[in-house]
Protein backbone atom coordinates (compact mmCIF):
# COMPACT_ATOMS: atom_id res chain seq x y z
CA UNK A 1 0.00 0.00 0.00
CA UNK A 2 1.28 3.41 -0.90
CA UNK A 3 0.48 5.21 2.28
CA UNK A 4 3.54 7.42 2.24
CA UNK A 5 2.34 10.86 1.28
CA UNK A 6 4.32 13.19 -0.88
CA UNK A 7 4.99 16.07 1.46
CA UNK A 8 8.31 16.68 -0.29
CA UNK A 9 6.86 17.78 -3.59
CA UNK A 10 4.73 20.63 -2.27
CA UNK A 11 4.99 23.90 -4.25
CA UNK A 12 8.61 25.09 -4.16
CA UNK A 13 7.74 28.73 -3.54
CA UNK A 14 6.24 27.78 -0.19
CA UNK A 15 7.23 30.03 2.69
CA UNK A 16 8.36 32.89 0.51
CA UNK A 17 5.01 34.56 0.91
CA UNK A 18 3.52 35.15 4.35
CA UNK A 19 0.11 33.70 3.44
CA UNK A 20 1.48 30.53 1.94
CA UNK A 21 2.04 28.61 5.15
CA UNK A 22 -1.29 29.66 6.56
CA UNK A 23 -2.91 28.50 3.37
CA UNK A 24 -1.46 25.04 3.96
CA UNK A 25 -3.33 24.84 7.26
CA UNK A 26 -6.59 25.02 5.36
CA UNK A 27 -5.87 21.39 4.42
CA UNK A 28 -6.93 20.49 7.97
CA UNK A 29 -10.38 21.89 7.27
CA UNK A 30 -10.67 19.78 4.14
CA UNK A 31 -9.89 16.51 5.92
CA UNK A 32 -11.75 17.42 9.14
CA UNK A 33 -15.16 15.86 8.21
CA UNK A 34 -13.52 12.57 7.27
CA UNK A 35 -11.45 12.48 10.45
CA UNK A 36 -14.50 13.35 12.56
CA UNK A 37 -16.51 10.47 11.04
CA UNK A 38 -13.67 8.03 11.60
CA UNK A 39 -13.33 9.15 15.22
CA UNK A 40 -17.06 8.93 16.00
CA UNK A 41 -17.94 5.76 14.09
CA UNK A 42 -14.66 3.93 14.31
CA UNK A 43 -12.10 5.05 16.85
CA UNK A 44 -14.48 5.60 19.78
CA UNK A 45 -16.39 2.33 19.14
CA UNK A 46 -13.08 0.51 18.90
CA UNK A 47 -11.96 1.86 22.26
CA UNK A 48 -15.37 1.10 23.73
CA UNK A 49 -15.18 -2.50 22.54
CA UNK A 50 -11.97 -2.98 24.49
CA UNK A 51 -13.47 -1.20 27.53
CA UNK A 52 -16.79 -3.07 27.42
CA UNK A 53 -15.04 -6.42 27.11
CA UNK A 54 -13.87 -5.93 30.71
CA UNK A 55 -17.41 -5.45 31.99
CA UNK A 56 -20.58 -7.30 32.65
CA UNK A 57 -22.76 -5.09 30.45
CA UNK A 58 -26.45 -5.89 30.04
CA UNK A 59 -28.61 -3.83 27.69
CA UNK A 60 -30.64 -2.42 30.57
CA UNK A 61 -29.34 -1.63 34.04
CA UNK A 62 -25.90 -0.97 35.45
CA UNK A 63 -22.72 -2.48 34.10
CA UNK A 64 -19.98 -3.68 36.41
CA UNK A 65 -16.24 -4.14 36.01
CA UNK A 66 -15.23 -7.80 36.01
CA UNK A 67 -11.65 -7.62 34.73
CA UNK A 68 -10.79 -10.51 32.47
CA UNK A 69 -13.92 -12.42 33.49
CA UNK A 70 -15.38 -12.39 29.98
CA UNK A 71 -12.17 -13.71 28.50
CA UNK A 72 -12.03 -16.52 31.04
CA UNK A 73 -15.62 -17.36 30.11
CA UNK A 74 -14.64 -17.46 26.42
CA UNK A 75 -12.08 -20.17 27.17
CA UNK A 76 -14.91 -22.37 28.48
CA UNK A 77 -17.40 -21.36 25.77
CA UNK A 78 -17.32 -24.52 23.66
CA UNK A 79 -20.05 -23.20 21.39
CA UNK A 80 -17.88 -20.22 20.46
CA UNK A 81 -14.94 -22.50 19.69
CA UNK A 82 -17.26 -24.67 17.62
CA UNK A 83 -18.38 -21.58 15.74
CA UNK A 84 -14.76 -20.56 15.21
CA UNK A 85 -13.87 -24.05 14.02
CA UNK A 86 -16.82 -24.10 11.64
CA UNK A 87 -15.84 -20.65 10.33
CA UNK A 88 -12.30 -21.86 9.65
CA UNK A 89 -13.60 -24.98 7.92
CA UNK A 90 -16.00 -22.95 5.79
CA UNK A 91 -13.26 -20.45 4.92
CA UNK A 92 -10.89 -23.15 3.68
CA UNK A 93 -13.51 -25.02 1.64
CA UNK A 94 -15.14 -21.96 0.10
CA UNK A 95 -11.81 -20.37 -0.80
CA UNK A 96 -10.65 -23.53 -2.58
CA UNK A 97 -14.01 -23.81 -4.36
CA UNK A 98 -13.90 -20.17 -5.50
CA UNK A 99 -10.39 -20.56 -6.91
CA UNK A 100 -11.20 -23.83 -8.66
CA UNK A 101 -13.98 -22.03 -10.54
CA UNK A 102 -12.45 -18.54 -10.88
CA UNK A 103 -9.01 -19.48 -12.19
CA UNK A 104 -10.24 -21.34 -15.30
CA UNK A 105 -12.71 -18.51 -15.90
CA UNK A 106 -9.88 -15.97 -15.69
CA UNK A 107 -7.81 -17.95 -18.20
CA UNK A 108 -10.89 -18.17 -20.40
CA UNK A 109 -11.68 -14.43 -20.48
CA UNK A 110 -8.10 -13.17 -20.39
CA UNK A 111 -7.41 -13.20 -24.15
CA UNK A 112 -9.45 -10.78 -26.22
CA UNK A 113 -11.61 -12.53 -28.80
CA UNK A 114 -15.17 -12.02 -30.01
CA UNK A 115 -17.75 -12.04 -27.20
CA UNK A 116 -15.13 -12.01 -24.42
CA UNK A 117 -16.53 -8.78 -23.00
CA UNK A 118 -20.00 -10.27 -22.93
CA UNK A 119 -18.74 -13.37 -21.10
CA UNK A 120 -16.89 -11.26 -18.54
CA UNK A 121 -20.04 -9.25 -17.87
CA UNK A 122 -22.19 -12.36 -17.53
CA UNK A 123 -19.79 -14.06 -15.11
CA UNK A 124 -19.47 -10.89 -13.08
CA UNK A 125 -23.17 -10.03 -12.70
CA UNK A 126 -23.86 -12.01 -9.52
CA UNK A 127 -20.97 -10.16 -7.85
CA UNK A 128 -22.83 -6.82 -7.85
CA UNK A 129 -25.91 -8.35 -6.29
CA UNK A 130 -25.80 -8.14 -2.49
CA UNK A 131 -25.15 -11.14 -0.28
CA UNK A 132 -28.57 -10.66 1.30
CA UNK A 133 -30.34 -10.62 -2.08
CA UNK A 134 -28.38 -13.66 -3.25
CA UNK A 135 -29.19 -15.50 -0.02
CA UNK A 136 -32.91 -14.72 -0.26
CA UNK A 137 -32.91 -15.82 -3.88
CA UNK A 138 -31.16 -19.10 -3.11
CA UNK A 139 -33.28 -19.77 -0.04
CA UNK A 140 -36.18 -19.93 -2.49
CA UNK A 141 -34.31 -22.04 -5.07
CA UNK A 142 -33.26 -24.45 -2.29
CA UNK A 143 -36.74 -24.72 -0.78
CA UNK A 144 -38.04 -28.26 -0.80
CA UNK A 145 -41.59 -27.55 -2.00
CA UNK A 146 -41.59 -24.27 -3.89
CA UNK A 147 -37.94 -24.15 -4.94
CA UNK A 148 -36.11 -25.25 -8.05
CA UNK A 149 -33.47 -27.88 -7.32
CA UNK A 150 -35.39 -30.52 -5.41
CA UNK A 151 -38.60 -30.41 -7.53
CA UNK A 152 -36.54 -30.32 -10.75
CA UNK A 153 -34.53 -33.39 -9.70
CA UNK A 154 -37.80 -35.11 -8.77
CA UNK A 155 -39.46 -34.26 -12.10
CA UNK A 156 -36.42 -35.53 -13.98
CA UNK A 157 -36.67 -38.79 -12.07
CA UNK A 158 -33.29 -38.39 -10.40
CA UNK A 159 -34.79 -38.88 -6.92
CA UNK A 160 -37.81 -40.90 -5.75
CA UNK A 161 -39.21 -38.29 -3.42
CA UNK A 162 -38.49 -34.65 -2.79
CA UNK A 163 -35.27 -34.16 -0.83
CA UNK A 164 -34.89 -31.26 1.62
CA UNK A 165 -31.42 -29.91 0.92
CA UNK A 166 -31.45 -27.74 4.05
CA UNK A 167 -32.43 -30.39 6.59
CA UNK A 168 -29.05 -32.02 7.22
CA UNK A 169 -25.55 -30.61 7.53
CA UNK A 170 -23.75 -31.90 4.43
CA UNK A 171 -26.26 -30.92 1.71
CA UNK A 172 -27.00 -27.63 3.50
CA UNK A 173 -23.31 -26.76 3.78
CA UNK A 174 -22.57 -27.58 0.13
CA UNK A 175 -25.63 -25.64 -0.99
CA UNK A 176 -24.17 -22.56 0.70
CA UNK A 177 -20.80 -23.22 -0.93
CA UNK A 178 -22.50 -23.43 -4.36
CA UNK A 179 -24.34 -20.17 -3.74
CA UNK A 180 -21.21 -18.31 -2.59
CA UNK A 181 -19.15 -19.60 -5.52
CA UNK A 182 -21.89 -18.47 -7.90
CA UNK A 183 -21.90 -15.03 -6.29
CA UNK A 184 -18.14 -14.46 -5.79
CA UNK A 185 -16.34 -16.36 -8.60
CA UNK A 186 -16.78 -13.51 -11.13
CA UNK A 187 -15.20 -11.04 -8.72
CA UNK A 188 -12.17 -13.26 -8.09
CA UNK A 189 -11.98 -13.91 -11.84
CA UNK A 190 -11.56 -10.19 -12.61
CA UNK A 191 -8.75 -9.83 -10.07
CA UNK A 192 -6.94 -12.91 -11.40
CA UNK A 193 -7.48 -11.70 -14.96
CA UNK A 194 -5.76 -8.41 -14.16
CA UNK A 195 -2.81 -10.39 -12.84
CA UNK A 196 -2.66 -12.57 -15.95
CA UNK A 197 -2.76 -9.55 -18.23
CA UNK A 198 0.15 -7.92 -16.43
CA UNK A 199 2.48 -10.78 -17.47
CA UNK A 200 4.57 -9.59 -20.43
CA UNK A 201 3.56 -11.42 -23.60
CA UNK A 202 7.16 -11.72 -24.88
CA UNK A 203 8.08 -13.78 -21.83
CA UNK A 204 5.53 -16.42 -22.82
CA UNK A 205 6.68 -16.26 -26.44
CA UNK A 206 10.32 -16.69 -25.48
CA UNK A 207 9.36 -19.76 -23.44
CA UNK A 208 7.49 -21.21 -26.41
CA UNK A 209 10.60 -20.76 -28.57
CA UNK A 210 12.62 -22.50 -25.86
CA UNK A 211 10.24 -25.42 -26.21
CA UNK A 212 8.32 -25.10 -22.93
CA UNK A 213 4.91 -26.78 -22.98
CA UNK A 214 1.75 -25.07 -21.66
CA UNK A 215 2.01 -26.71 -18.25
CA UNK A 216 5.69 -25.83 -17.83
CA UNK A 217 4.95 -22.24 -18.89
CA UNK A 218 2.11 -22.02 -16.38
CA UNK A 219 4.34 -23.25 -13.55
CA UNK A 220 7.52 -21.35 -14.42
CA UNK A 221 6.07 -18.04 -15.63
CA UNK A 222 2.40 -17.54 -14.85
CA UNK A 223 2.32 -18.66 -11.22
CA UNK A 224 5.48 -16.87 -9.96
CA UNK A 225 4.60 -13.62 -11.72
CA UNK A 226 1.10 -13.71 -10.28
CA UNK A 227 2.22 -14.06 -6.69
CA UNK A 228 0.87 -10.68 -5.55
CA UNK A 229 -2.38 -11.08 -7.45
CA UNK A 230 -2.93 -14.56 -6.08
CA UNK A 231 -2.17 -13.32 -2.59
CA UNK A 232 -4.66 -10.48 -2.97
CA UNK A 233 -7.44 -12.73 -4.28
CA UNK A 234 -6.69 -15.21 -1.53
CA UNK A 235 -6.79 -12.58 1.20
CA UNK A 236 -10.03 -11.01 -0.03
CA UNK A 237 -11.64 -14.43 -0.05
CA UNK A 238 -10.31 -15.43 3.36
CA UNK A 239 -11.16 -12.14 5.07
CA UNK A 240 -14.64 -12.14 3.54
CA UNK A 241 -15.32 -15.72 4.55
CA UNK A 242 -14.16 -15.30 8.14
CA UNK A 243 -16.76 -12.55 8.51
CA UNK A 244 -19.52 -14.58 6.82
CA UNK A 245 -22.95 -13.95 8.28
CA UNK A 246 -25.71 -13.06 5.77
CA UNK A 247 -25.95 -16.40 3.97
CA UNK A 248 -25.93 -18.52 7.16
CA UNK A 249 -28.45 -16.25 8.88
CA UNK A 250 -30.83 -15.92 5.93
CA UNK A 251 -30.71 -19.39 4.39
CA UNK A 252 -30.01 -21.64 7.39
CA UNK A 253 -30.62 -19.56 10.58
CA UNK A 254 -27.47 -21.25 11.84
CA UNK A 255 -29.10 -24.66 11.47
CA UNK A 256 -29.48 -27.54 11.05
CA UNK A 257 -29.02 -28.04 14.81
CA UNK A 258 -26.84 -24.90 15.19
CA UNK A 259 -24.12 -26.58 13.15
CA UNK A 260 -23.57 -23.62 10.83
CA UNK A 261 -23.17 -20.81 13.36
CA UNK A 262 -20.22 -18.69 12.25
CA UNK A 263 -18.08 -16.51 14.52
CA UNK A 264 -19.89 -13.28 13.57
CA UNK A 265 -23.23 -15.08 13.95
CA UNK A 266 -22.30 -16.18 17.49
CA UNK A 267 -21.22 -12.65 18.41
CA UNK A 268 -24.50 -11.35 16.97
CA UNK A 269 -26.46 -13.86 19.05
CA UNK A 270 -24.63 -13.04 22.28
CA UNK A 271 -24.83 -9.26 21.76
CA UNK A 272 -28.21 -8.71 20.16
CA UNK A 273 -30.29 -11.75 21.03
CA UNK A 274 -29.04 -12.52 24.56
CA UNK A 275 -27.99 -8.85 25.09
CA UNK A 276 -24.74 -9.80 26.82
CA UNK A 277 -22.99 -6.75 25.41
CA UNK A 278 -19.80 -7.07 27.46
CA UNK A 279 -19.37 -10.70 26.56
CA UNK A 280 -20.09 -9.92 22.90
CA UNK A 281 -17.40 -7.23 23.03
CA UNK A 282 -14.86 -9.72 24.41
CA UNK A 283 -15.73 -12.16 21.61
CA UNK A 284 -15.33 -9.29 19.14
CA UNK A 285 -11.86 -8.58 20.51
CA UNK A 286 -10.86 -12.19 19.81
CA UNK A 287 -12.17 -11.95 16.24
CA UNK A 288 -10.46 -8.59 15.83
CA UNK A 289 -7.08 -9.97 16.84
CA UNK A 290 -7.49 -12.80 14.32
CA UNK A 291 -8.26 -10.34 11.54
CA UNK A 292 -5.51 -7.86 12.37
CA UNK A 293 -3.04 -10.76 12.39
CA UNK A 294 -4.40 -11.69 8.99
CA UNK A 295 -3.93 -8.11 7.75
CA UNK A 296 -0.29 -8.23 8.80
CA UNK A 297 0.20 -11.47 6.87
CA UNK A 298 -1.49 -9.69 3.98
CA UNK A 299 0.97 -6.79 4.02
CA UNK A 300 3.81 -9.29 4.01
CA UNK A 301 2.37 -11.34 1.14
CA UNK A 302 1.66 -8.23 -0.89
CA UNK A 303 5.13 -6.76 -0.41
CA UNK A 304 6.74 -5.54 -3.62
CA UNK A 305 9.09 -8.05 -5.27
CA UNK A 306 12.62 -7.55 -3.98
CA UNK A 307 14.76 -5.10 -5.88
CA UNK A 308 11.67 -3.46 -7.37
CA UNK A 309 9.97 -0.57 -5.74
CA UNK B 1 -5.71 -30.91 -47.61
CA UNK B 2 -3.57 -30.00 -44.63
CA UNK B 3 -4.84 -26.45 -44.79
CA UNK B 4 -8.46 -27.57 -44.73
CA UNK B 5 -7.76 -29.88 -41.81
CA UNK B 6 -6.17 -27.10 -39.81
CA UNK B 7 -9.05 -24.76 -40.66
CA UNK B 8 -11.48 -27.41 -39.44
CA UNK B 9 -9.52 -27.83 -36.25
CA UNK B 10 -9.57 -24.09 -35.62
CA UNK B 11 -13.29 -24.00 -36.25
CA UNK B 12 -13.83 -26.90 -33.84
CA UNK B 13 -11.72 -25.15 -31.21
CA UNK B 14 -13.72 -21.97 -31.64
CA UNK B 15 -17.04 -23.79 -31.38
CA UNK B 16 -15.76 -25.53 -28.25
CA UNK B 17 -14.69 -22.24 -26.67
CA UNK B 18 -17.93 -20.47 -27.38
CA UNK B 19 -20.13 -23.32 -26.20
CA UNK B 20 -18.15 -23.30 -22.93
CA UNK B 21 -18.64 -19.55 -22.70
CA UNK B 22 -22.34 -19.71 -23.44
CA UNK B 23 -23.03 -22.58 -21.02
CA UNK B 24 -21.09 -20.83 -18.23
CA UNK B 25 -22.89 -17.54 -18.96
CA UNK B 26 -26.26 -19.27 -18.73
CA UNK B 27 -25.30 -20.87 -15.41
CA UNK B 28 -24.29 -17.51 -13.92
CA UNK B 29 -27.32 -15.65 -15.23
CA UNK B 30 -29.90 -18.38 -14.56
CA UNK B 31 -30.72 -17.74 -10.87
CA UNK B 32 -31.21 -14.01 -11.54
CA UNK B 33 -33.35 -14.58 -14.63
CA UNK B 34 -35.33 -17.28 -12.81
CA UNK B 35 -36.28 -14.95 -9.97
CA UNK B 36 -37.11 -11.97 -12.19
CA UNK B 37 -39.37 -14.05 -14.47
CA UNK B 38 -41.06 -16.00 -11.67
CA UNK B 39 -41.97 -12.79 -9.88
CA UNK B 40 -44.43 -12.05 -12.69
CA UNK B 41 -46.50 -15.18 -12.05
CA UNK B 42 -49.88 -14.96 -10.34
CA UNK B 43 -49.61 -15.76 -6.62
CA UNK B 44 -51.18 -19.21 -7.01
CA UNK B 45 -48.62 -20.23 -9.63
CA UNK B 46 -45.67 -18.63 -7.80
CA UNK B 47 -46.13 -21.08 -4.94
CA UNK B 48 -45.43 -24.01 -7.28
CA UNK B 49 -41.89 -25.00 -8.27
CA UNK B 50 -40.66 -22.61 -10.98
CA UNK B 51 -40.79 -25.05 -13.90
CA UNK B 52 -40.78 -23.39 -16.37
CA UNK B 53 -39.51 -20.09 -14.88
CA UNK B 54 -41.81 -17.87 -16.97
CA UNK B 55 -45.51 -17.36 -16.12
CA UNK B 56 -47.73 -19.93 -17.85
CA UNK B 57 -51.12 -18.76 -16.60
CA UNK B 58 -50.77 -15.11 -17.53
CA UNK B 59 -48.58 -12.18 -16.61
CA UNK B 60 -49.36 -10.61 -13.24
CA UNK B 61 -48.09 -8.03 -10.75
CA UNK B 62 -49.94 -9.70 -7.89
CA UNK B 63 -46.71 -10.62 -6.07
CA UNK B 64 -45.59 -7.00 -5.94
CA UNK B 65 -48.99 -5.99 -4.60
CA UNK B 66 -48.87 -8.73 -1.92
CA UNK B 67 -45.38 -7.64 -0.97
CA UNK B 68 -46.66 -4.14 -0.35
CA UNK B 69 -49.22 -5.48 2.13
CA UNK B 70 -46.73 -7.12 4.53
CA UNK B 71 -45.83 -5.13 7.63
CA UNK B 72 -45.23 -1.54 6.62
CA UNK B 73 -45.03 -2.58 3.00
CA UNK B 74 -42.53 -2.85 0.24
CA UNK B 75 -42.76 0.81 -0.65
CA UNK B 76 -41.73 2.02 2.83
CA UNK B 77 -38.68 -0.25 2.87
CA UNK B 78 -37.80 0.67 -0.70
CA UNK B 79 -37.99 4.36 0.23
CA UNK B 80 -35.77 3.71 3.26
CA UNK B 81 -33.25 1.88 1.09
CA UNK B 82 -33.28 4.63 -1.53
CA UNK B 83 -32.88 7.34 1.10
CA UNK B 84 -30.02 5.56 2.86
CA UNK B 85 -28.21 4.73 -0.40
CA UNK B 86 -28.57 8.18 -1.96
CA UNK B 87 -27.52 9.95 1.24
CA UNK B 88 -24.54 7.61 1.55
CA UNK B 89 -23.53 8.42 -2.02
CA UNK B 90 -23.90 12.19 -1.56
CA UNK B 91 -22.14 12.39 1.79
CA UNK B 92 -19.32 10.00 1.00
CA UNK B 93 -18.63 11.86 -2.25
CA UNK B 94 -18.55 15.24 -0.49
CA UNK B 95 -16.41 14.03 2.41
CA UNK B 96 -14.02 12.06 0.20
CA UNK B 97 -13.56 14.76 -2.42
CA UNK B 98 -12.73 17.31 0.29
CA UNK B 99 -10.41 14.92 2.09
CA UNK B 100 -8.77 13.68 -1.11
CA UNK B 101 -8.08 17.28 -2.13
CA UNK B 102 -6.76 18.13 1.32
CA UNK B 103 -4.44 15.13 1.43
CA UNK B 104 -3.22 15.70 -2.11
CA UNK B 105 -2.56 19.43 -2.10
CA UNK B 106 -1.83 20.71 1.40
CA UNK B 107 0.79 20.29 4.09
CA UNK B 108 -0.53 20.42 7.63
CA UNK B 109 0.21 18.91 11.04
CA UNK B 110 -0.68 15.21 11.51
CA UNK B 111 -1.37 14.80 7.79
CA UNK B 112 0.32 11.41 7.51
CA UNK B 113 -1.16 10.27 10.81
CA UNK B 114 -4.70 11.11 9.70
CA UNK B 115 -4.22 9.45 6.33
CA UNK B 116 -2.90 6.24 7.87
CA UNK B 117 -5.68 6.33 10.48
CA UNK B 118 -8.36 6.48 7.77
CA UNK B 119 -6.79 3.76 5.63
CA UNK B 120 -6.14 1.45 8.57
CA UNK B 121 -9.86 1.25 9.37
CA UNK B 122 -10.04 -1.23 6.51
CA UNK B 123 -8.11 -3.72 8.65
CA UNK B 124 -10.70 -3.79 11.42
CA UNK B 125 -14.03 -5.35 10.48
CA UNK B 126 -17.01 -3.19 11.45
CA UNK B 127 -18.80 -6.39 12.49
CA UNK B 128 -16.61 -6.43 15.59
CA UNK B 129 -17.51 -2.89 16.72
CA UNK B 130 -21.26 -2.94 16.04
CA UNK B 131 -22.32 -3.02 19.71
CA UNK B 132 -20.51 0.21 20.64
CA UNK B 133 -21.70 1.83 17.39
CA UNK B 134 -25.21 1.02 18.60
CA UNK B 135 -24.44 2.73 21.94
CA UNK B 136 -22.77 5.75 20.28
CA UNK B 137 -25.81 6.26 18.06
CA UNK B 138 -28.05 6.09 21.13
CA UNK B 139 -25.91 8.75 22.85
CA UNK B 140 -26.13 10.98 19.78
CA UNK B 141 -29.91 10.57 19.66
CA UNK B 142 -29.56 8.79 16.32
CA UNK B 143 -30.68 5.43 17.65
CA UNK B 144 -33.00 3.69 15.19
CA UNK B 145 -32.73 6.47 12.62
CA UNK B 146 -31.81 6.19 8.96
CA UNK B 147 -29.44 9.14 9.44
CA UNK B 148 -27.42 7.11 11.95
CA UNK B 149 -27.21 4.23 9.49
CA UNK B 150 -26.00 6.64 6.81
CA UNK B 151 -23.23 7.83 9.13
CA UNK B 152 -22.04 4.26 9.61
CA UNK B 153 -22.18 3.49 5.87
CA UNK B 154 -20.30 6.66 4.92
CA UNK B 155 -17.54 5.80 7.38
CA UNK B 156 -17.30 2.30 5.91
CA UNK B 157 -16.72 3.82 2.45
CA UNK B 158 -14.03 6.30 3.52
CA UNK B 159 -10.83 4.21 3.32
CA UNK B 160 -11.53 3.17 -0.27
CA UNK B 161 -13.00 6.42 -1.52
CA UNK B 162 -10.46 8.76 0.10
CA UNK B 163 -7.62 6.61 -1.24
CA UNK B 164 -9.23 6.78 -4.69
CA UNK B 165 -9.75 10.57 -4.57
CA UNK B 166 -6.27 11.31 -3.20
CA UNK B 167 -4.77 9.41 -6.14
CA UNK B 168 -7.12 11.13 -8.58
CA UNK B 169 -6.06 14.59 -7.34
CA UNK B 170 -2.40 13.54 -7.34
CA UNK B 171 -2.71 12.77 -11.03
CA UNK B 172 -3.81 16.33 -11.87
CA UNK B 173 -0.79 18.47 -12.90
CA UNK B 174 -0.06 21.34 -10.55
CA UNK B 175 0.36 23.78 -13.44
CA UNK B 176 -3.40 23.80 -13.91
CA UNK B 177 -3.92 25.11 -10.39
CA UNK B 178 -1.10 27.63 -10.68
CA UNK B 179 -2.80 29.08 -13.76
CA UNK B 180 -6.17 29.27 -12.03
CA UNK B 181 -4.59 30.83 -8.96
CA UNK B 182 -3.06 33.54 -11.17
CA UNK B 183 -6.59 34.33 -12.28
CA UNK B 184 -7.46 34.86 -8.61
CA UNK B 185 -9.54 31.75 -7.94
CA UNK B 186 -9.99 30.86 -4.26
CA UNK B 187 -9.34 27.36 -2.93
CA UNK B 188 -12.95 26.25 -2.97
CA UNK B 189 -13.76 27.76 -6.38
CA UNK B 190 -10.69 26.05 -7.74
CA UNK B 191 -11.76 22.72 -6.32
CA UNK B 192 -15.30 22.96 -7.69
CA UNK B 193 -14.67 24.69 -11.03
CA UNK B 194 -11.23 23.51 -12.05
CA UNK B 195 -10.42 20.28 -10.25
CA UNK B 196 -13.76 18.50 -10.01
CA UNK B 197 -14.25 18.03 -13.77
CA UNK B 198 -10.74 16.57 -13.96
CA UNK B 199 -11.33 13.97 -11.24
CA UNK B 200 -14.91 13.23 -12.31
CA UNK B 201 -14.27 9.55 -13.30
CA UNK B 202 -12.99 8.94 -9.76
CA UNK B 203 -16.12 10.56 -8.32
CA UNK B 204 -18.37 8.29 -10.40
CA UNK B 205 -16.42 5.25 -9.22
CA UNK B 206 -16.69 6.06 -5.52
CA UNK B 207 -20.37 7.00 -5.91
CA UNK B 208 -21.08 3.63 -7.53
CA UNK B 209 -19.29 1.71 -4.78
CA UNK B 210 -21.03 3.76 -2.09
CA UNK B 211 -24.44 3.04 -3.60
CA UNK B 212 -23.88 -0.70 -3.94
CA UNK B 213 -22.38 -0.88 -0.45
CA UNK B 214 -25.28 0.91 1.21
CA UNK B 215 -28.02 -0.73 -0.87
CA UNK B 216 -26.77 -4.25 -0.16
CA UNK B 217 -25.59 -3.96 3.46
CA UNK B 218 -27.45 -6.27 5.82
CA UNK B 219 -25.91 -6.86 9.27
CA UNK B 220 -25.63 -3.23 10.44
CA UNK B 221 -29.15 -2.47 9.20
CA UNK B 222 -30.44 -5.59 10.96
CA UNK B 223 -28.83 -4.61 14.26
CA UNK B 224 -29.34 -0.83 14.22
CA UNK B 225 -32.87 -0.57 12.78
CA UNK B 226 -35.26 -2.05 15.33
CA UNK B 227 -38.45 -0.38 14.19
CA UNK B 228 -40.29 -1.91 11.22
CA UNK B 229 -40.92 1.48 9.65
CA UNK B 230 -37.13 1.94 9.43
CA UNK B 231 -36.31 -1.41 7.82
CA UNK B 232 -34.29 -1.33 4.63
CA UNK B 233 -35.12 -3.83 1.88
CA UNK B 234 -32.74 -6.63 2.95
CA UNK B 235 -33.99 -6.50 6.57
CA UNK B 236 -37.64 -6.32 5.58
CA UNK B 237 -37.29 -9.17 3.07
CA UNK B 238 -35.49 -11.35 5.61
CA UNK B 239 -38.27 -10.74 8.12
CA UNK B 240 -40.79 -11.79 5.49
CA UNK B 241 -38.77 -14.84 4.43
CA UNK B 242 -38.40 -15.96 8.05
CA UNK B 243 -42.18 -16.17 8.32
CA UNK B 244 -42.51 -13.19 10.65
CA UNK B 245 -45.65 -12.07 8.80
CA UNK B 246 -47.23 -15.55 8.69
CA UNK B 247 -46.74 -18.31 6.13
CA UNK B 248 -43.89 -17.61 3.74
CA UNK B 249 -45.13 -16.25 0.42
CA UNK B 250 -42.44 -17.27 -2.06
CA UNK B 251 -44.01 -15.17 -4.79
CA UNK B 252 -43.46 -12.11 -2.62
CA UNK B 253 -39.88 -13.22 -1.97
CA UNK B 254 -39.24 -13.42 -5.73
CA UNK B 255 -40.70 -9.96 -6.21
CA UNK B 256 -38.66 -8.52 -3.33
CA UNK B 257 -35.43 -10.10 -4.54
CA UNK B 258 -36.08 -8.63 -7.99
CA UNK B 259 -36.54 -5.16 -6.53
CA UNK B 260 -33.27 -5.58 -4.60
CA UNK B 261 -31.23 -6.88 -7.56
CA UNK B 262 -32.39 -4.82 -10.52
CA UNK B 263 -30.99 -1.39 -9.47
CA UNK B 264 -27.56 -2.96 -8.83
CA UNK B 265 -27.54 -4.71 -12.19
CA UNK B 266 -28.66 -1.62 -14.13
CA UNK B 267 -26.06 0.59 -12.45
CA UNK B 268 -23.36 -1.99 -13.04
CA UNK B 269 -24.21 -2.49 -16.71
CA UNK B 270 -24.38 1.28 -17.28
CA UNK B 271 -21.20 2.13 -15.38
CA UNK B 272 -19.22 -1.07 -15.87
CA UNK B 273 -15.92 0.57 -16.76
CA UNK B 274 -16.01 2.74 -13.62
CA UNK B 275 -16.67 -0.34 -11.53
CA UNK B 276 -13.76 -2.29 -13.03
CA UNK B 277 -11.53 0.80 -12.66
CA UNK B 278 -12.33 0.95 -8.96
CA UNK B 279 -11.71 -2.74 -8.54
CA UNK B 280 -8.33 -2.41 -10.25
CA UNK B 281 -7.40 0.66 -8.21
CA UNK B 282 -8.22 -1.30 -5.08
CA UNK B 283 -6.34 -4.31 -6.38
CA UNK B 284 -3.08 -2.59 -7.26
CA UNK B 285 -2.74 -0.52 -4.12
Amino acid sequence: MTIITDATIAPPRLGKRAGASRRQWIGLLYVAPAVALVVVFFLIPLGMTAWMSLHNWPLMGEHSYIGLGNYVAILRDTRFWNALRFTAYYTVIVTIAIFVVAFPLALFVERPRPLTNLYRTMFFMPAVVGFASASLLWSWLLNVDSGLFSPAAYDLGLIDRKFNLLATFQPAFWSIIAMVVWKVAGFTMIILMAGLQSIPQDLQEAAVIDGAGPFARFRAITLPLMRRTLALALILSVAGSILAFDQFYIILRGGPRNQTLTAVYWIFNQSFVSFKLGYGAALSMVLLVVLVALSLVQLWLLRKPEGLD
Amino acid sequence: MAQAASRNRRLAARIGEHSTGIIASVLFAAPIVWAVLSAFKPAQEARQPPLPPWPTSGFSLENYATLNSFGDGLWVSAQNSIYVSVMTVVLSVIVSVLAGYGFSRFRFPFKDLFFILILSTIMIPFQSILTPIFLVLTKLGLHNTLTGLVGVYVTLQLPFSIFMMRNAFDAVPREIEEAARMDGASNLTMLLKVMLPLVWPGVVTIALFAFLGAWNEFLAALVLMTDQSKFTLPVMMTALQSGRFGAIDWGAVQAGVTVMMVPCLILFLALQRFYIRGLMAGAVK
